[in-house]
């Protein structure tokens, strides 16, 4: 019993104190990758506001569609607006260049941004910008502090301004960001604007990883078969060693 | 039929030993009958190592050694080349499940005394192994060029450049480049994809034929060949083909259904398998905020870091891998097995499984005073399990040790 113990133990040491990250509280994205319709409302979201100065280098039009449930046509005609060709990856027009004078720094590819960021951290970051003199933009940002993008989804959202609380900090008394406050209105509702950026979220991360839905249905196949060739060797290897004593 | 099967066989075994070779390493090697769950993971780290070849060769089909083109041709493995995104998985989940199944496999080593006379050859080209794999899996994880490949070369690379005198040009020699950049990705790709594979299945071949010719151990400690029946096999041997051939397929079948959990439902392992940050690209200009190797070295991190001075830090990680190779000379107990070896070396192999594990755990994260301190512990423990081991194997109060196996 003690030597499963350890054996178990030494199994999950990979797993032990899974997320580790720092920086502040982080809002749940309740995403679901199997919602065709949130998806194809996030990617019209993405190319919309996003794909104007990031890229998607790694994602193909073409893949997208037929991924999201859509024809060729209906990409072409509703979310392809740069390229020329619908097997074309999604790149962006503006150089690398241009990027760095206008922003201080090339804005980054999304492609994977869902997979070294997390899903959380996007849904958090897209809802909390906030009104900020002293940022060339006029804005920061709760989980990505002096952040270089302007707030792209204002006229969605509309401007919120932060709310300060005091706290004692190893006996110094410190104004600390308690919550966020909606000073002028978007064209949404706070209710419609996370849902907007759940869908959004729920895109980037298909993004991702386009073949996560199948990896995981064939997953399923895989243990399933593992399962019955289990039974099968296990009794194989019984029958031989009855004569082993 | 089987006429003219003697005769093919015999046509080939009168110019190749393969009949001979069959029976010697198969069909007629008296394993210990009494062999326990531990014994599984030397035949699971050949099937891995299998495993890592297969997909190494087809990811090599499309991956790009090339720092401009490399990241970018990882996605397209992902996305546009036909079952891509599984070989890849495999092999990234193939690396980290080399470690474990190679941990356990020394693990058991230590259990039962297996590096005990007259295996300490078999145990020192496992060691050499060992390295080896360590190598591989540092060169390898600077291939998909993000930004915990490219910052995780430069600070190992730079630990060379601890080394008093010589250092500084040392660094420079491997990197063959002041930073790590495109140079250093196409060599690193040479020694990943021919160089040390080639070592490593020399030195595989080495360690069967090792302990072919030495004999399996077994969980009771004891060599089975000092007792024979008539015909001179071990009382208390089996072929190892058929039946352990079957048994070890029934291993497999469990490896295998864990291994298809990782690849099908945690591919990234939790962020420890591949590391969230290297879905970035490589950016020299940019430093990540924390590095951190993968697990499978984060105890020998937490050790370089819990030393102040950063040469001490490198000797002590040196240290802490070459002491195992001393291992067969520094233990002095009469029983090799755990089964009746006495309070104090169960004491110490439980100091040293505990402190391996914190440290393993602390060289994830960033360092604090408090943890600093914690690893400075681990670290001394970790040694006085080797240092000490001649002193308490020999004042340990063991039991006597049968004849023969126990169930």
């Amino acid at each position: 019993m003690n030597r499963r113990l350890v054996t178990l133990l030494f199994l999950l040491l990979p797993a032990l104190a899974g997320a580790t990250s720092g920086g502040g509280h982080l809002d749940k994205a309740n995403i679901d990758l199997t919602n065709k319709q949130s998806l194809q409302k996030g990617a019209k979201l993405f190319v919309n506001y996003c794909l104007s100065c990031h890229s998607a280098a790694y994602q193909r039009y073409n893949r997208m569609g037929s991924d999201l449930g859509l024809t060729e046509q209906q990409v072409i005609d509703n979310l392809m607006f740069a390229a020329q060709k619908i097997g074309e990856p999604m790149t962006v027009a503006m150089s690398r260049q241009n990027g760095k004078n206008w922003f201080g720094a090339p804005p980054p590819d999304l492609t994977l941004v869902s997979r070294s960021r997390g899903p959380d951290w996007l849904y958090t970051y897209l809802r909390t910008f906030y009104l900020d003199e002293s940022r060339p933009f006029g804005v920061n940002n709760l989980v990505f502090p002096s952040v270089g993008m302007p707030h792209v989804l204002w006229e969605l959202q509309g401007w919120q301004k932060p709310v300060y609380k005091t706290v004692e900090h190893e006996g110094k008394e410190r104004q600390v960001i308690d919550h966020l406050e909606l000073v002028e209105p978007g064209t949404m509702t706070p209710a419609e604007y996370d849902k907007a950026i759940t869908n959004l979220v729920n895109f980037m991360t298909y993004m991702g990883e386009p073949v996560k839905l199948e990896r995981q249905a064939l997953g399923i196949k895989v243990l399933l078969f593992l399962l019955v060739l289990l039974v099968i060797t296990y009794l194989l290897k019984k029958e031989y060693w009855k004569d082993v004593h | 039929m089987g006429k003219m099967m003697t005769g093919f066989m015999g046509w080939i075994d009168a110019r190749f030993p393969l009949t001979k070779m069959w029976k010697e390493h198969l069909a007629e090697y008296y394993a210990p009958k009494n062999l326990n769950f531990w014994y599984f993971f030397g035949s699971l780290a050949l099937l891995v190592l299998v495993i890592q070849i297969l997909t190494g060769i087809w990811l090599t089909m499309n991956y790009k050694p090339d720092a401009a083109k490399a990241f970018a041709s990882v996605e397209y493995i992902m996305r546009d080349v036909d079952w891509g995104w599984l070989i890849r998985y495999m092999h990234s989940t193939g690396a980290s499940a080399f470690f474990i199944v190679v941990y356990l496999h020394m693990f058991r080593g230590l259990l039962y005394g297996s590096y005990r006379k007259p295996r300490e050859l078999l145990w020192i080209f496992g060691m050499f192994i060992y390295l080896c794999l360590m190598a591989e899996a540092f060169f390898g994880y600077l291939l998909p060029w993000g930004q915990m490949s490219y910052w995780g070369a430069q600070v190992i690379v730079s630990l060379f450049g601890a080394i008093p005198v010589i250092g500084d040009d040392l660094a420079l020699w491997i990197r063959g480049d002041y930073v790590i950049s495109d140079v250093t990705l196409n060599r690193f790709f040479a020694f990943h994809v021919i160089a040390v594979p080639l070592v490593l299945i020399v030195l595989v071949a080495a360690h069967i034929l090792a302990l072919h010719e030495v004999g399996s151990n077994n969980p009771d400690g004891i060599e089975i060949k000092k007792i024979k029946d008539a015909n001179g096999i071990p009382k208390d041997g089996i072929p190892f083909h058929p039946y352990y051939t079957v048994k070890d397929i029934v291993g497999v079948v469990v490896f295998l259904m864990f291994f298809s959990i990782v690849i099908f439902f945690i591919p990234d392992g939790g962020g420890f398998f591949l590391e969230h940050p290297n879905f970035e690209p490589a950016d020299p200009l940019k430093t990540p905020e924390h590095i951190a190797p993968v697990w499978y070295f984060t105890p020998y991190y937490a050790m370089l870091r819990a030393v102040p001075d950063k040469f001490g830090g490198v000797i002590v990680m040196g240290g802490a891998v070459l002491i195992l190779f001393f291992l067969p000379w520094l233990d002095r107990s009469p029983a090799k097995s755990i089964r009746y070896r006495g309070v104090l070396y169960k004491s110490a192999i439980a100091l040293l499984v505990i402190s391996f594990v914190v440290l393993g755990y602390l060289g994830t994260q960033a360092p604090t005073p408090g943890k600093t301190m914690v690893a400075r512990i681990g670290t001394i423990v970790y040694f006085l399990f080797f240092l000490l081991m001649p002193i308490y194997t020999k004042l340990d109060s063991t039991k006597p040790v049968p004849e023969r196996v126990t169930k």
